[in-house]
């Protein structure tokens, strides 16, 4: 097991190397130049502000040396931030956003699974169709107007919770359910998909048989089927979580990472751009490793090898 | 399963042996889709809405003298009336016009980048898997270092690098959208390649381009077309997340994300510009959904959940 998780991290190294090629040529071939949004600036200003980037370099060297300061952790300077470095905006942004995510995470989970299980126990009762119809509504309600909605009915009707900013835990919670609504819905369907897959099978007679409770059968059998496809569905659920808190960023005033995104690749910031899509991969791609190896204990039919 | 048996009195069209209809895939996945009410109401609401985002802003451009540009400021931001049943915005532009022009823009984007996707995804994961070996290990290695890739930073990436017309951002989101359908179609096609009617192909000396369109593909339509009605409305999504981000079709265009865009920054006084533009984009991606589901479960009975 142990041997194989090694193994697997240590594929993750020629990816990462191919994500990082990808990105640089992505980001370096666009038109345009970090400095060409500003007013005119003197030939000789720009050939120092070249310099000082190391821009002035040919290509290839440019990406060895972007390579060979990756190695050691330094990610650059930003263009668009002349005073700070890509390393300073990513510390000071990313544990925000990731904050954001994991509350997002936490709700779609909770209010999920316990939706999927009552669908699944409750099958075709008013329970199952009340919890699926609420989903399907979940799944199709974008968080660009569940964010505003929320915000116009919770903090300036009701003023239970700030409408913006960041701060204490009462900043957190309306971001956090925008975020999380939409997979709270898909991870409704999964988790009562995979619990009805399981329903009719042997194992699960046999637990009846064997005079298990009702309840335990629930819990400790079925609902092991039933987190199966929300396992393998995590990956691209956190994945895309991490890009979505963009836009909820934007409704709540988040300081978190997403709106330097933006205004990084607007602007042509290219240390900056680069070093966000690369913190994002990695941890995607350690992410879906980590799934992987949850996958393959909850389920002993999947050989870890 | 039941078939009608032809009373012996008809007169046998052809041969003795089509006494037995056979059902095909299609007509058993239409009679399927039919039976579903839910999937059938929401197939006649796209419809419905798609002939009046279609007809509807030159309709009442003809009749009433104004468009989604038009302005009147002297009229200004008014609530709902019976001359503006979804009220006016800011610049005293009828938003009934301007969510209907912008659910076009929406719909078509979301059918294009998905028909995009599907193009790419269905002739990338059949090449890929048809290759086999090295070509199809590289090939898939290449969509899991995209996978790792965030998604819509990539999309943003591409849409700052191509530039902010229509056009483009939809061909930036087909364009990072065909993963999962390549990974559908390899599927496919590794089971499908091992049947004796590909054998016999090959034993024809049918080239190998011929194998793969004419043979493999078309058996892959299923799967292909459940996972096109299903992109259809991510890629509608998308497109509002990018319009929210500035990042879509521009002022004084009109499309659903930029709508709602200008609803959130003006809802506290102005709560239609947000509500209507939102309920509408939220109903389209509901009966998108719906229909989506549905088309699963007719085609693919044992994905029915």
């Amino acid at each position: 097991m142990i041997g194989s998780i090694l193994r697997r991290l240590l594929e993750l190294v020629p990816t990462i190397l191919v994500i990082v090629l990808a990105s640089f040529a992505l980001v370096r071939l666009a038109p345009g130049s970090p400095f060409s949004s500003e007013k005119e600036i003197p030939p000789e200003v720009r050939r120092q502000l070249d310099a000082k980037y190391g821009f002035d370099k040919p290509l290839p060297v440019q990406f060895l040396r972007y390579l060979g300061n990756l190695a050691r952790g330094d990610l650059g300077l930003s263009t668009k931030y002349p005073q700070r470095t890509v390393n300073e905006i990513i510390a000071a942004g990313f544990p925000v956003t990731l904050t954001l995510a994991a509350v997002a995470l936490v709700w779609s989970l909770l209010v999920g699974i316990t939706a999927g299980i009552i669908g699944a126990v409750r099958q075709n009762t008013v329970w199952d169709h009340a919890a699926m119809a609420a989903a399907l509504v979940g799944i199709s309600i974008p968080s660009f107007v569940l964010g505003p909605l929320l915000v116009l009915v919770v903090s300036l009707r009701w003023h239970l919770l700030p409408p913006a900013g960041w701060g204490d835990w009462r900043h957190v919670i309306l971001p956090g359910l925008t975020l999380g609504t939409i997979y709270a819905a898909s991870i409704a369907r999964l988790t009562r998909g995979g619990m009805l897959e399981v329903v009719r099978s042997d194992f699960i007679r046999t637990a009846r048989a064997k005079g298990l409770s009702e309840r335990l059968v629930i819990w400790r059998h079925m609902l092991k089927g039933g987190l199966l496809p929300v396992v393998s569905y995590l990956g691209p659920a956190i994945a895309s979580m991490l890009t979505g808190s963009v836009v909820v960023e934007k409704i709540f005033n988040v300081p978190g990472i997403g709106p330097y995104f933006v205004d990084a690749a607007f602007n042509r910031d290219y240390f900056l751009v680069m070093g966000i899509v690369l913190l994002y991969a990695f941890f995607l791609l350690v992410m879906n490793l980590v799934v992987d190896i949850t996958y393959s204990l909850l389920d002993p039919r999947i050989e870890s090898s | 399963m039941t078939l009608p048996e032809r009373s012996p009195s008809e007169p046998a069209a052809g041969q003795a042996t089509d006494l037995v209809v056979g059902t095909s895939l299609w007509a058993d996945a239409w009679k399927r889709l039919r039976r579903n009410r839910m999937a059938v109401a929401s197939s006649g609401l796209i419809l419905l809405l798609a002939v009046a985002c279609l007809v509807g802003p030159p309709l009442i451009a003809a009749t009433w003298g104004y468009d989604e540009q038009t302005q009147d400021l002297a009229y200004g931001p008014q609530p709902p009336s019976w001359e503006h049943p979804f009220g006016t915005d800011f610049y005293g532009r009828d938003l009934l016009v301007r969510v209907l022009s912008g659910g076009r823009v929406s719909l078509t984007v979301g059918f294009l980048a998905a028909l995009v996707a599907a193009t790419i995804g269905t002739v990338y994961g059949a090449v890929s898997s048809y290759a086999g070996g090295l070509v199809d290990a590289v090939m898939m290695r290449a969509v899991d270092v995209l996978y790792a890739l965030p998604y819509m930073f990539l999309v943003i990436i591409l849409v700052t690098i191509l530039g902010k017309s229509l056009l483009l951002v939809f061909l930036a989101l087909g364009a990072v959208g065909w993963l999962l359908t390549a990974r559908v179609v390899r599927g496919q096609v590794m089971s499908l390649k091992q049947q004796d009617f590909v054998l016999a192909a090959k034993s024809l000396g049918t080239p190998g381009r011929d194998i793969v369109f004419r043979h493999l593909i078309p058996n892959t339509l299923g799967p292909v077309i459940v996972t096109f009605t299903l992109t259809v409305p991510s890629m509608i999504l998308q497109e509002a997340f990018l319009s929210f981000l500035g990042l879509g079709v521009q002022a004084p265009r009109a499309s659903l994300g930029a709508l709602i865009n200008d609803g959130a920054n003006q809802m506290l006084v102005f709560w239609w510009t947000l509500v209507f533009p939102g309920s509408v984009m939220a109903i389209m991606l509901f009966a998108l959904n719906f229909l989506g589901d549905g088309v699963r479960d007719a085609l693919d009975p044992r994905m029915r959940r």
